[in-house]
């Protein structure tokens, strides 16, 4: 049926459903079924256009759109049934409305007639979603659903992304009416501003062109706002010979290959990251959030600078700290603008910042991220490493569960394309990268997607191994065994006097024998000779690999910005002796991790 | 010693507030659609915010448009962001500070008006001196018998506190208030 015919056409809600996907230009979706759904699965099985990923949990669902939006730029989409169908979606919402990652979620609900009645797999969808969406709908009117579907999509993904909820009784997905093709009728109330004002962004170059010690500070705003947006930003900072870091979310925004790269900033960053950031003059804060695990203690971050920071959401500008140019608008507008500016009235003097690279090349020297590599036990800044050393040249997406692992990544991984991280930054979801990783490889069927994972946290979303076997996905998962929940460990040393509580995880499965028995291929290192190896067979196995990587530990994740400090007081790892760290923490600092 | 007071700064670090807080109220214009109170509710509660005061009716029939009136406290910072975050709600038309606005207008503040209805029961002296008070307030007597009266009473917030106070002792049974209505003083539009 073509598109033309569907300008006005009666059919029952489900169709309605499974039409308005195809109209937003759903390719996939990640679901599963139940009672309150199944005339929409109904409508799935008779039609080819929109694939649908069975999940093992609704969690693992939500994870995987997730993956797939933030690897593709589009919104990912998923379809669970009422009651804990929709609880279950829960987590990877809030994982979304945190990281700003545009997730279309269809949840079924219980016949309008029986709302309210305590009725089987009942719940207050919409009442349950509310705080943790950016809006959501519950349909009672099957002539307003495709309106309702239509605006969910462009709700979602303008402006600051987010996730929606669209929950559809049953009885409206039998009844039939009129459907309605996308159109631009916008709601009034919801408008998204995408210019920035072009007065705030003159004198924001202004305070640049002055700036002695300048600082870029990005985040994942950058990444959301399409690669159009890298692109401008490496512009801006070749035109300026800024020196840049990233938060968590926006790595790779900047290639990490890039000569003006610092490295990650905030509690785990690197040390010319966290100084640079302390000790400037200007900061220019483009799509991030001032994030408590990036500016350490308030009253002593970046005592001495102006701050200039772009966001799309005016509720991010001064929620943290103040800044002295508030630039509210999409970064890819506000950065064209700004390098049009810049090129015009400004006569670039990079010999004036030549001061401050000598003093970032001091901090630099510290190499805070080195590590001391052992022969007979694989420490795990060697394993990622290694990882990403053989995996560079490839075309590679990397996922990440919550926890040291994740750190370590962050810090050893080195991206140089924006998309091709996936890890949950604000909420920190132990269980995100394995579903995200299925969501990644099905939008990128031939590339290699790794989830970087730790043994804790992998066991949260293990049964998605076995939607990856149904829907050949080839992922890896490449754990971190150190036997212990690391990060939880990290902080009992360093604020309950080394007393692991419940930390040390004394029934590990047999991580070989688990991926065997999904029927994905099992991988045990435990020599630091054998990794490499190891990680080739990894790389070439065409089907989903478990990878237990058997690491030093109790290794810790350093350097840090400990509880209470600010950041040119970080600890570095040749500072961090035992005694370093169980004093690092003082007891009012303790109080507030 | 109160952490909060002290900057002994954290990963989660709570800054001294050293911005007085204030009493302001606001104009929140929405789309009157179903859960659009709950959802401007729930920002106040899951996000920390108070609510004084909050008045809720449809104001423009044929554009589905209600108007919350709200009453909230706090740091001008926090102020700022309520707005901002009321403004993020998708329903959300517009949202004005009217305390804000009144001191732009260089009035002290937004007109405010509330009403009330006070049942007092009583005989003899009580009765009379309820009623005589009661005119005084400019009240008017919507319901009485031998025992009782209800009184409603419209004005600030102030006048209907002092009258209740006064109700009090003679033979105060109920009271109902509607929470502030309010808007800016002259010729413009919010």
């Amino acid at each position: 049926m073509s598109n033309g015919q569907n300008e006005r056409r009666e059919m029952t809600g489900a169709e309605m459903v499974v039409q308005a996907l195809k109209d937003n230009g759903v390719k996939h979706i990640f679901g599963y079924p139940g009672g309150a759904v199944l005339p929409i699965y109904d409508e799935l099985f008779q039609q080819d256009d929109v694939e649908h990923i069975l999940v093992r949990h609704e969690q693992g669902a939500g994870h995987a759109a997730e993956g797939y939006a933030r690897s593709t730029g589009k919104a990912g989409v998923m379809l669970v049934t009422s009651g804990p169908g929709a609880t279950n979606a829960v987590t990877p919402l809030q994982d979304a409305l945190m990281d700003s990652i545009p997730l279309v979620c269809i949840t079924g609900q219980v016949p309008t007639s029986l709302i309210g009645s305590d009725a089987f797999q009942e719940c207050d969808t919409v009442g349950i979603t509310r705080p943790c969406t950016k809006h959501n709908w519950l349909v009672k009117d099957v002539n307003d659903l495709s309106a309702i579907i239509h605006e969910a999509f462009h709700v979602a993904t303008t402006g600051r992304p987010g996730p929606v909820v669209v929950d559809i009784p049953k009885d409206v997905q039998f009844a039939k009416g009129t459907y309605v093709s996308p159109q631009t009728a916008p709601r009034t109330s919801y408008k998204p501003r995408v210019q920035g004002d072009l007065g705030q962004i003159k004198a924001a170059v202004e305070l640049m062109a002055k700036a002695k010690k300048p600082i870029l500070y990005t985040g994942g705003g950058v990444v959301n706002s399409g690669p159009e947006a890298s692109h401008l930003l490496r512009e801006l900072v070749d035109l300026t010979g800024f020196p840049i870091t990233s938060t968590l979310m926006g790595l790779g925004c900047y290639p990490a290959s890039g000569k003006s790269w610092l490295g990650m900033l905030g509690m785990h960053g690197t040390y010319e990251a966290n100084m640079a950031m302390h000790d400037c003059d200007v900061m220019l804060c483009i799509g991030a959030r001032f994030d408590d695990r990036i500016t350490g203690r308030l009253d002593a971050f970046a005592p001495n600078s102006k701050k200039i920071h772009i966001d799309v959401d005016p509720s991010s500008i001064n929620k943290n700290v103040h800044v002295d140019i508030g630039i509210l608008g999409d970064v890819a507008t506000v950065l064209e603008d700004m390098v049009r500016l810049w090129r015009a009235t400004v006569k670039a003097d990079k010999k004036a910042l030549h001061p401050w690279w000598e003093q970032i090349a001091r901090w630099r020297a510290r190499d805070s991220l080195a590590f001391k590599t052992n022969p007979d036990v694989i420490m795990p800044q060697y394993a990622i490493s290694r990882l990403y050393e053989l995996t560079k040249d490839r075309d590679t997406y990397i996922t990440t569960e919550v926890g040291q692992h994740q750190m370590w990544a962050a810090q050893h991984f080195h991206f140089d394309k924006p998309n091709r991280w996936m890890t949950s930054g604000g909420l920190g979801t132990m269980g995100y990268g394995l579903p995200a990783a299925l969501g990644v490889q099905i939008a990128h069927p031939d590339a290699l997607v790794i989830d970087i994972a730790g043994d804790a946290s992998i066991q949260m979303c293990i049964q998605e191994m076995s939607a990856a076997i149904q829907h050949d996905a080839p992922i890896k998962i490449f754990i971190l065994n150190n036997q212990y929940m690391g990060m939880v460990r990290q902080w009992q040393q360093l604020l309950h006097g080394n007393r692991l509580s419940h930390s040390y995880t004394e029934a590990m499965p047999d991580f070989v024998k688990l991926a065997e028995a999904y029927g994905a291929h099992g991988i045990r290192c435990e020599k630091p000779d054998e990794l490499d190896d190891a990680i080739r067979e990894m790389i070439t196995v065409r089907k989903p690999v478990i990878f237990d990587c058997r690491v030093a530990n109790l290794a810790n994740c350093f350097p840090m910005i400990p509880s209470g400090k600010a950041h040119n007081e970080m600890l570095l790892p040749d500072e961090a002796t035992d005694e370093a760290v169980a004093n690092a923490i003082d007891a009012k600092g303790r109080e507030l991790v | 010693m109160n952490a909060q007071l002290q900057p002994t700064g954290s990963a989660y670090f709570i800054a001294r507030e050293t911005e007085k807080p204030e009493t302001h109220t606001l104009s929140v214009l929405v789309a009157n659609e179903p859960g659009v109170l709950a959802r401007v509710i729930g920002l106040f509660s899951g996000r920390g915010y108070n609510i004084e005061s909050l008045t809720v009716s449809e104001t423009e029939h044929e554009t589905h448009l209600s108007r919350i009136t709200i009453v909230t406290h706090g740091t001008p910072h926090v102020l700022q962001q309520i707005k901002h975050q009321l403004e993020r709600i998708v329903p959300v038309h517009r949202v004005v500070d009217l305390t804000v606005r009144a001191q732009e207008l260089g009035q002290e503040r937004p007109l405010e008006r509330e009403l009330a209805l006070v049942k007092v029961a009583g005989t003899g002296t009580d009765r009379v001196e309820a009623l005589r008070l009661a005119d005084a307030f400019r009240a008017h007597v919507v319901d009485a018998n031998t025992e009782h009266f209800i009184f409603q009473i419209t004005g600030k917030s102030s006048k209907i506190d002092q009258f209740i106070a006064i109700m009090r002792p003679l033979g105060l049974v109920e009271i109902c208030r509607t929470g502030v209505a309010a808007m800016n003083r002259g010729h413009q539009g919010m």
